[in-house]
């Protein structure tokens, strides 16, 4: 369902759990989804031993995909969104729990529509920022 | 990159939707499907040189007999709309939507590349950052998406503290 300007307020949130236990499958399907083998996410082996991290981690898109549902299930879909991005601000790991959380900034009118701009902030299991992004929707009257 | 053919179809955004989690059924109606933000990230898929992808016939750097399949250190990788190589790692990712992707859209993907700069990272040494610009065309040569990708190449692995 779409938003509706008159139905939300600056400041206020929503909150979204996009993973609990992140699985190293999921971060292979990942990868076969979006054509992106990078070793480094799912070759334990060629990522401990010649890339020297503790372990494969997840890409930054499948974090920013996880985000994506959020704040397409907030704006009521896909087709409401202007704009979306943000920046990968710490790795994800197999076994890492993630929220998201989105607060909306502000409603205004652009190009004679209204739109709402929402920061999107995506957390690990430790509080620690994973991805901080933002998006900007189109909202009913 | 450039991508000279990036057929949306609604088997591949079901498969993507499944990957992210994303139970929304505008995602699973086949040729109706509406794609997901992130979803021209696998226009990868439709990219010929896309270095991440094993080829067939050419060596690959991840492991099987050996920890790596080829000695020399892999290079810096673009393409997909932006993101991180062998040593690279996907930094941000922007995406301006000009109107929605949905199944039966035929894209093309052009890149131009961005500003270049340097940083002294905390975790991970010098930080060495590369931006691209990827545009999504329809059919009809109108934008569809435009793909801002920031791709950081550092000098030691980074660490989470």
């Amino acid at each position: 369902m779409a938003l509706k300007a008159s139905e939300i307020k600056q400041g206020q949130t929503f909150e979204q759990t996009l993973v609990e236990d992140l699985k190293r499958t999921q971060i292979v399907q990942y990868a076969g989804a979006s054509g992106d083998y990078n070793p480094l996410h799912t070759d334990e082996i060629f990522t401990t031993k010649v890339a020297g991290y503790p372990s494969v981690f997840a890409h930054g898109m499948l974090t920013m995909g996880m985000t994506g549902k959020m704040v397409t299930d907030i704006v009521g879909g896909p087709d409401r969104l202007t704009k979306f991005g943000g920046r990968f601000t710490s790795q994800v790991w197999p076994g890492d729990d993630l929220k998201g959380v989105a607060t909306i900034e502000e409603v205004r009118d652009e190009d004679g529509r209204k739109v709402v701009d929402i920061t999107v902030s995506t957390k690990n299991q430790d509080g620690v920022e994973v991805f901080a992004g933002y998006a900007t929707a189109l909202v009913d009257e | 990159m450039a991508v000279e053919r990036f057929p949306i179809e609604g088997g591949h955004i079901m498969m993507f939707a499944r990957s992210v989690g994303d139970d929304n059924p505008v995602y699973y109606s086949g040729d109706d499907a509406l794609a997901p933000p992130t979803f021209v990230q696998s226009s990868a898929q439709f990219d010929e040189d896309y270095f991440l992808r094993p080829k067939i016939g050419q060596p690959w750097f991840g492991s099987g007999k050996e920890p790596t399949g080829i000695k020399r250190e892999p290079s810096s990788g673009g393409g997909g709309g932006g993101g991180g190589g062998g040593g690279g790692l996907h930094a941000e990712q922007h995406y301006e939507y000009h109107r929605p992707l949905k199944a039966g859209d035929v894209l093309t993907a052009t890149t131009k590349p961005g500003k270049t700069w340097e940083k002294e990272g905390r975790r991970a040494g010098k930080l060495v950052f590369s931006e691209s610009v990827v545009e999504y065309r329809d059919q009809n040569g109108e934008l569809v998406v435009t793909a801002r990708g920031v791709g950081v190449r550092t000098e030691r692995p980074a660490k989470t503290e």
